[in-house]
């Protein structure tokens, strides 16, 4: 016979099930983007990697896949292997990421997690590591830059270029400055700069070039719009970095975050399972697919 | 300061394409110059009679828009070419460049490059060789631009909205 406790447990350990997270700061970031820290009510989540993502649940209407941009003060570095401290970055863009922007502090929200695949942060020691980011893109990268960061000895330079829509689309802007300040080699570039911009005006691949990686020492990270990715991509390879040291990261409609359901079916990928970060060499081909 | 114009042309990655003797024949039509940060290097609609390769700083595009004034479309880093509008008749400078800091360049006579490439098919090919794939990559790069891809999906559809409804809207071609 199960018992009352054994059934919890059991219910704790299941994917499918949210847990319970309270909303312990709430951050505008810019008009329409929010950065939140979450804290583990009871059970914490297992510890996400930069690049998992959570299936974040704002009660009463829906659920949502949003990547981790940070462990909180308490979650990450030191603190055991769960997750008691998240941060998400998310971007108003319908109704359930709308409810989660509007969140206060003392609120609870549900999350699941973590999921898919990371970030190989192991593979770029030794090398130099590039991250390019497109508009909420950097969301998702900032963990890992953080960790590289934390670890510095162990990588070649650190470099940061950054593209978004305009000035006031700009995540982090604080954080960029303070990277800088730690040695990072931040590039920032907008498509509409607008009075006072004084800064890059272009794509994001047109930093590229002044940054010149060594192409055989290089790693890179890119997470942006997809066929921002692509152009990313693409220019790395014209650079000669090889296909398998560029990784991007994919999105599809996204539900169980587990692999059963197969909405996020990509190819011969699920990408809540196989993905979202996947080495170019595969991804490629798999980008050229139309979604459903 | 030929030998050392020479060096500097020869260093330069925009021209890595042509031959050490076609990059000696231009170093002959090529000054090195430096330019303020805030300086104007050519205005808009002015004869285009020299190229800049850029070998420092940047340099900033821009067009003036009645009602908005001096509006920056592009910026350009070290490593690159800085105007192609003398390669084509009018010669006339599409939009405006100014130094974004302080710049370090080297200077084309536009002329005199023009007419070696006229005598000399094989010399106007490869500099063709050269300034195409920039030009290409700045016109996907506008494309990619005009996409808007960094939009939120209520600002993009708004702005396919508005170019549905525009008659001056164009394909996508
Ligand atoms: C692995 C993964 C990680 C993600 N990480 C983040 C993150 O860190 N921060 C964040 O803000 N968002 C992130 N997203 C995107 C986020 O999940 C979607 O914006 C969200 O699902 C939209 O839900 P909604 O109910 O608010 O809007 P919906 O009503 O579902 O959609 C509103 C509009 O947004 C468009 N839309 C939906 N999803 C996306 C998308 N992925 N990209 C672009 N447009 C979309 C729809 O086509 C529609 O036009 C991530 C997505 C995936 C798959």
């Amino acid at each position: 016979m199960t018992t009352l406790t054994e059934a919890a447990e059991a219910e704790h350990a299941d994917p499918a099930v949210p847990r319970f997270y309270r909303v312990v700061s709430r951050r505008e970031d810019t008009y329409d983007t929010v950065t939140m820290e979450l804290a583990a009510q009871a059970d914490p989540l297992p510890l996400f990697a930069p690049g998992q993502f959570s299936m974040l649940t704002a009660f009463g209407i829906g659920e949502v896949p949003i990547s981790l941009s940070g462990l909180g003060s308490s979650g990450g570095d030191g603190g055991g292997p769960a997750a008691l401290r998240l941060q998400h970055t998310v971007r108003a863009v319908g109704a359930v990421t709308r409810s989660l922007c509007a969140v206060r502090p003392g609120q609870l929200i549900g999350v699941r997690g973590p999921f898919g695949t990371g970030w190989d942060l192991a593979s770029a020691i030794g090398h130099d590591l590039l991250i390019i980011a497109g508009g909420i893109g950097l969301a998702p990268l900032r963990p890992v830059l953080l960790a590289a960061l934390e670890d510095r000895s162990r990588y070649g330079r650190l470099v940061l270029l950054v593209g978004a829509r305009s000035p006031a689309d700009l995540l982090y802007p604080d954080e960029l400055e303070a990277w800088r300040e730690r040695g990072v080699e931040v590039a920032v570039t907008v498509d509409r700069p607008g009075e006072g911009w004084q800064g890059n005006v272009g794509v994001v691949t047109s930093l590229l070039e002044p940054a010149a990686p060594g192409a055989n020492q290089t790693t890179a990270f890119i997470c942006g719009p997809e066929i921002m990715m692509r152009y990313a991509a693409q220019a790395l390879i014209a650079l000669e970095v090889p296909t398998q040291r560029i990784q991007v990261s994919l999105e599809r409609t996204m539900r169980c975050g587990a692999g059963w359901c197969g909405h996020c079916q990509l190819g011969p990928l699920l990408l809540c399972r196989d993905g979202p970060v996947v080495t170019y060499d595969r991804a490629s081909e798999l980008m050229r697919i139309r979604e459903l | 300061m030929t030998a050392q114009m020479q060096t500097r042309v020869a260093a330069h990655p925009f021209l890595a394409a042509l031959a050490p003797p076609q990059r000696e024949l231009l170093a002959e039509d090529a000054w090195p110059v430096l330019f303020a940060a805030g300086e104007r290097v050519f205005a808009e609609g002015a004869a285009a009679e020299r190229f800049w390769l850029i070998e420092t700083g940047s340099v900033a595009l821009d067009i003036w828009v009645p009602g908005r004034g001096q509006q920056t479309v592009e910026t350009l880093s070290a490593g690159t070419v800085l105007g192609w509008s003398w390669l084509y008749p009018p010669h006339r400078w599409h939009f405006g460049a100014q130094a974004r800091d302080d710049v370090e360049a080297i200077a084309f006579d536009a002329a005199a490059v023009r007419r070696r490439c006229e005598a000399d098919p094989a010399f106007g090919y490869a500099i063709l060789r050269c300034f195409t794939p920039v030009i290409i990559e700045r016109l996907q790069a506008t494309r990619l631009r005009m996409l808007d891809l960094y939009a939120s999906p209520d600002e993009a559809a708004d702005t396919d909205a508005r170019r549905a409804e525009s008659p001056q809207s164009e394909g996508t071609r």
